[in-house]
């Protein structure tokens, strides 16, 4: 009878994290490579990604919590990132004069921010702050499918909603007005690979470029977690079996 | 000259050498080894060794993680992340830690809900179930400590709305929170203190499960019967026994917490903590852990400030006096038809006031939450001693090992209430 309505309640319960409040419908879920227990990251489209970040986002997002150097772990060389990293400036100093100055950014910098601090940031944008993007996928409820669909969920405003002075309809947003003109159209961003450029694509590969942003760990960890549940469930089963050889003799 | 004849109780000289000097090995050879069981004891029985194995892995990560942890305002949030990227294996160590305190809750629920369904409680256990109250209370208090610490926006606004509680003491309050904070708000050395306390407050819970532990050995353990051990045939040695079962709970448990370490780290947190603190912005609604999420529903669900704090700590501090409220002699509700189904109502009412703690405090949400409230009270204050006094239990089995054979419940020989202590 307590096992039944435990196991009940763990199983509500459970349901309920999953769950918790949403109040703009469902939100539509995409298939997305690095979701499943063996998912991973498509190395091609998180340069892809990296590319309309670096076209589209950087202009105005901030990624602060990024290396250059991070960039070796999506498959460029090290000599490819030393020459990403050198097409940005950087303030350092001071030096032996007690100067300030510029130098090209370094692997070992982290990804140089579009504003010298947040309210040039807010200024530059009339009022809204551009928020960092480096754990965006884990800030926001429903992660990178909600960032997907808001970068897809520009829309004509419906009759009789009126919208903002400098903000935009935006199907996903809460509040559905949003301070960020549509970033991504169609080829927005001219790609090497000859992949093709329009916003679903761009969206996508921009999307899963956050993604690993957020959880660089995340193949790692999936991996090692098959391992170790392999474990558990091994010895588990090794244990039960013993238990029952020894409970058998207790009457 | 008497040295040179130590007793050799003990086939290895170190151990017999140890013993003679500090008879550490024979106490826990009776503690561990041959403390009796009884044998009809479930899986339920295992949730104290799961909880024991939990504090110490919360422990070991959180020192581990500490290592790495800047306790600043301007610097918290990126040295988790940093954390989280450059320490080698840190997300593994920042994930075992965050979701483990979500699962020690876990554990600890169903601990609590198997002491109070058995009636671990009762004679001969009362302070045993004081000193699991007392570990439950300094549990809320670290995890809402640790909760703080990543600086997230969560962490900001949730440290703001409960410290904020003991304003609404009368004359003492606000100077009682200025004291707290170390500021009048919650800001940088708010920050150092919680981290200084979330460091040591798990030494004191370890150190009070200690004495929990000795003082459920004194007794030895309750069972499902909720009847005393009569005899030795009524027991198994702890080892290998009850160590092999515990075993296999640990691996059933240790499969679940892999499952959402490994492939969903963050479903228990709640996305605005990845936003760094910023005291000019309110999140659209704080929402606490959802540990602590039944006990925020019943301070939302009362209109007084003051009247809500006092309610919130009076349901923890009730569980302190159960076992004076609980006139009946039998223990297990397995026995007591009628208290049982108010002990399972109890239990679901407590789950319905952790849901809608997480949702905004208004119309239907609030209603339940206020019925909730009187139920939860209710239960402890009148169902609890008028039920004793009115229910007729079901016969008790004659002994354990009758249960354990399932003879017991058709025991020929009705045994008196008195006779069960």
């Amino acid at each position: 009878m307590l096992k039944k309505l435990t196991i009940l309640l763990i199983l509500i319960f459970s349901f309920n994290i999953l769950a918790a409040e949403s109040n703009k419908g469902p939100m539509p879920k995409h298939e997305w490579s690095f979701n499943g227990i063996t998912g991973t990251f498509d190395r091609a489209a998180l340069q892809r990604g990296f590319k309309v970040y670096r076209e589209v986002c950087a202009g105005c997002h901030s990624m602060k919590l990024l290396y250059y150097r991070d960039l070796i772990d999506i498959g460029f060389s090290e000599a490819q990132v030393k020459a990403i990293a050198a097409e940005y400036d950087i303030l350092d100093g001071p030096n032996d004069d007690g100067e300030m100055f510029e130098r090209p950014a370094r692997p070992a910098d982290r990804f140089v921010n579009p504003y010298l601090n947040d309210n040039e940031a807010r200024a530059n944008n009339n009022g809204a702050y551009p928020p960092d993007l480096s754990v965006i996928t884990k800030a926001r409820r429903y992660g990178e499918d909600y960032i997907y669909n808001l970068l897809m969920g520009y829309e004509e405003a419906p009759e009789g909603v009126e919208v903002g002075n400098g903000m935009y309809y935006n199907k996903w947003m809460d509040g559905n007005q949003i301070a960020m003109p549509a970033p991504i159209l169609d080829g927005s961003v001219d790609y090497d690979d000859g992949t093709d450029t329009n916003a679903k694509q761009l969206s996508e590969d921009v999307v899963t470029f956050l993604k690993w942003a957020a959880e660089p760990e995340l193949e790692v960890r999936k991996n090692m977690g098959i391992k170790v549940i392999l474990f558990f469930l091994i010895l588990g089963t090794v244990v039960y079996l013993a238990k029952n050889r020894l409970w058998r003799d207790v009457h | 000259m008497s040295g040179n004849s130590e007793p050799k109780k003990y086939k290895n000289p170190v151990l017999n050498w140890i013993e003679f000097r500090l008879p550490i090995i024979s106490y826990f050879q009776k503690e561990y080894g041959e403390y009796p069981m009884p044998k009809n004891c479930n899986y339920f029985w295992s949730f104290g060794a799961l909880a024991t194995i939990t504090l110490i892995t919360m422990i070991v990560s959180g020192i581990f993680l500490a290592m790495n942890y800047t306790p600043h305002t301007e610097m918290a949030f990126d040295s988790v992340e940093r954390i989280m990227r450059d320490v080698n294996y840190g997300w593994l160590l920042r994930y075992i830690h965050s979701n483990g305190a979500s699962f020690f809750f876990i554990i600890v629920f169903i601990h609590i809900v198997r002491a109070m369904y058995y009636g671990s409680y009762k004679f001969p256990r009362e302070l045993n179930w004081i000193l699991g109250v007392f570990i439950f209370l300094l549990m809320m208090a670290t995890s809402f400590l640790g909760y703080t610490l990543p600086w997230g926006q969560m962490s900001y606004w949730g440290a703001t709305v409960i410290t904020n509680l003991f304003s609404a003491i009368p004359i003492v309050g606000e100077g009682l929170k200025t004291w707290l904070l170390g500021d009048y708000t919650v800001g940088n050395a708010t920050l150092n203190r919680f981290f200084a306390l979330h460091y040591v407050l798990p030494f004191v819970i370890f150190g009070v499960v200690g004495l929990h532990v000795a003082a459920v050995h004194v007794h030895g353990s309750n069972n499902p019967a909720g009847i005393d051990i009569r005899s030795k045939n009524d027991t198994v040695n702890f080892f290998p026994y009850m160590l092999i079962k515990d075993t296999i709970a640990v691996c059933v448990f240790g499969v679940l917490i892999s499952a959402v370490i490994f492939f969903g780290p963050n479903l228990m947190a709640e996305v605005d903590n990845y936003i760094p603190a910023d005291p000019l912005v309110t999140p659209a609604h704080i929402v606490p852990n959802w540990y602590l999420a039944p006990f925020y529903a019943i301070l939302r669900a009362v209109p007084d400030k003051l009247g809500g704090v006092l309610l919130m700590f009076g349901a923890i501090a009730i569980l302190f006096v159960l076992p004076w409220l609980d006139t009946s002699k039998v223990r297990s509700c397995n026995f007591r038809p009628m208290y049982k189904w108010f002990m399972m109502l109890f239990f679901v009412n407590f789950f319905v006031l952790g849901y809608v703690g997480m949702l905004p405090a208004e119309g239907l949400y609030l209603l339940i939450a206020r019925i909730g409230l009187i139920y939860y009270f209710g239960f402890f204050i009148v169902i609890t001693p008028l039920i004793g006094w009115i229910e007729k239990p079901k016969e008790l089995p004659l002994s354990i090992s009758d249960v354990y054979l399932g003879g017991g419940k058709e025991a020929p020989v009705p045994v008196s209430e008195k006779e069960i202590h």
